[in-house]
């Protein structure tokens, strides 16, 4: 009974385990974030991060609406400059294509086709035929090529998202940002997106960062999960689990335990 | 396969089932002297005139003339309306400095300056031209101001996270967001046009259609003043269609024009 049920789950991760790429170098960047605060109007939305995310991690950024998490991720990206602190992204990170970012809605131009919203992550660099190539290979890397000449508009949600995606990746690059970037997508789009996510992730090597509400699929993800509370890290977790991960795996479910204890009952209050 | 067929004919039978009955009672009470010819001639008398006009001439020449009029002034008023709604719609400083004078100009009813223009031109093309800038500038600075400000913020911040240089992003970005706002104003832009003309013509002009129909009236030519709304009415139309067809190949990305 046990070995039968040990056998099944074996030949279910072997399978998922080959879907999955291998994990390639790392040609990330490392991002250093020392004492930053960032205050809007008086008002201190970061009040002394300190952290580091080395080249290649995947970290995950959780925490209660206003909590500053989006703030974060925006000084990371160089968006937004900190009133205090430093902010070290080493990596030949100069370049803008080096830095990209994923929102929660896939903000495509209504009118360009697929294929020409991904050569927009290409900004202006490369021929107009290499660009049309590196579009459609980015495509075919989401699972979308045979869709390249469409209007964004007939896409689902799922697809409009994974459109999304390649553009980020398009430009290969070296710090990846997600703006909550699966909020909008229904629950079976959205394990299918976080699969997609892992396998370029593994693939491509590029740092990443994810701002998420959902803790399940930041433990999914993640090679470490920070909580923020009031502008600090009020927790920094490191996730454990050999990759692929399974859903209901009950190290997951403990993990997650721990993360919404830190998010609510200890605190001791429930509303930031 | 004869259902659909018999379904459309209908349709269509009921849709001109109205102006066909009107015509018919018009042709009969004009045949009776039910309706007096002097005030609305026969149906058939208009076709007559329409056949006399277009065989001597003056029809094509006079709706040559006013059409050029009318596009000249439709390039000039136009052009202008949709650079400055360009200005203004990019450029804050630009929209303090310009924005509150063509809100009050906009409000100058344009027909009221007519007695101006003609002090300021006579009855020259220039007035007409003028006349018609004015009326189209309005509505296609309205519109490509209003279509430029309400590009969605969410994809201009990504464009410019995604390092899209000034001139890219406007070619990219805002101008193809504006297009429908600004293909809006210059289907209102077409009426104005021709409103705008005919009241010009009407007024101070020795040719084209307005002056045309004012000319029929002098003479009592009723048939050729009720040819000359007609025609007014198929160039608005013809205007209208040429808009749409032109908002169909412009826009082929937009819900409201997927054939799929």
């Amino acid at each position: 009974m046990f070995a039968a049920n040990a056998l099944r789950r074996a030949t279910i991760d072997d399978a998922a385990a080959a879907l999955l790429p291998p994990r390639t170098e790392s040609t990330g960047a490392a991002v250093t974030l020392g004492s930053l605060q960032k205050s809007f109007g008086g008002k201190e939305v970061l009040r002394g991060i300190d952290l580091h995310i080395p080249a290649g991690q995947f970290a995950a950024i959780i925490g209660k609406s206003g909590c500053g998490k989006s703030t974060l991720l925006r000084l990371i990206l160089g968006l937004d400059a900190p009133s205090a602190g430093e902010i070290a992204v080493e990596g030949g990170t100069t370049a803008a294509a080096a830095r990209r970012i994923m929102f929660q809605e896939p903000r495509l131009l209504p009118w360009a086709r697929v294929v020409d919203n991904v050569e927009i992550g290409l900004g202006s660099e490369g021929t107009r035929l290499g660009r049309r190539e590196r579009a459609m290979a980015a495509l075919d890397e989401v699972g979308l090529a045979d869709r390249a000449g469409e209007w964004p508009l007939v896409l689902s949600g799922g697809q409009k998202q994974r459109v999304a995606l390649a553009r980020a990746l398009v430009s290969r690059p070296k710090l990846l940002a997600f703006d909550e970037p699966l909020g909008a997508l229904d629950a079976l789009t959205r394990i299918e997106m976080q699969r997609l996510i892992e396998g370029v992730w593994r693939a491509q090597g590029f740092t990443a960062v994810l701002v998420t509400h959902d803790v399940t699929e930041a433990i999914a993800l993640a090679d470490r999960v920070l909580v923020i509370d009031a502008g600090r890290i009020a927790l920094d977790l490191p996730v454990r689990i050999p990759r692929p991960r399974r859903r209901g795996d009950p190290e997951i479910a403990r993990l997650e335990g721990t993360i919404m204890r830190h998010l609510f009952n200890e605190q001791g209050h429930l509303a930031a | 396969m004869s259902a659909p067929l018999f379904r459309r004919a209908r349709d269509f039978a009921l849709q001109w089932a109205l102006p066909a009955a009107i015509l018919v009672l018009w042709e009969a009470g004009a045949h009776t002297g039910l309706i007096p010819a002097r005030l609305l001639p026969a149906p058939s008398a208009i076709a007559v005139a329409f056949w006399t006009t277009l065989t001597d001439g003056s029809l094509l020449y006079n709706t040559w003339i006013s059409t050029e009029r009318a596009l000249i002034g439709l390039l000039i008023g136009g052009g202008l309306g949709f650079v400055l709604g360009v200005v203004n719609g990019i450029s804050r400083p630009a929209e303090q400095l310009l924005d509150s004078t063509m809100q009050m100009l906009r409000n100058v009813p344009h027909l009221a300056i007519i007695p101006l223009v003609i002090l300021w031109f006579g009855i020259q093309e220039e007035a007409k031209i003028f006349l018609v800038a004015l009326g189209v500038l309005f509505p296609i600075y309205l519109n490509t101001f209003h279509g430029i400000r309400t590009v969605d913020p969410g994809l201009v911040e990504m464009a410019r996270l995604y390092g899209l240089k000034p001139m890219a992003l406007f070619w990219r970005v805002i101008l193809p967001g504006a297009l429908p706002s600004i293909l809006i104003g210059l289907r209102y832009a077409l009426g104005f046009m021709w409103l705008t003309l005919i009241v010009a013509e009407t007024i101070s002009a020795n040719s084209g259609i307005g002056y045309m129909t004012m000319n029929a009236r002098e003479f009592l030519q009723t048939d050729v003043v009720l040819l000359g709304i007609i025609l007014y009415a198929a160039l608005g139309k013809l205007a209208d269609v040429l808009t749409r067809w032109l908002e169909r190949r412009a826009l082929p990305w937009h819900p409201a024009y997927q054939t799929a």
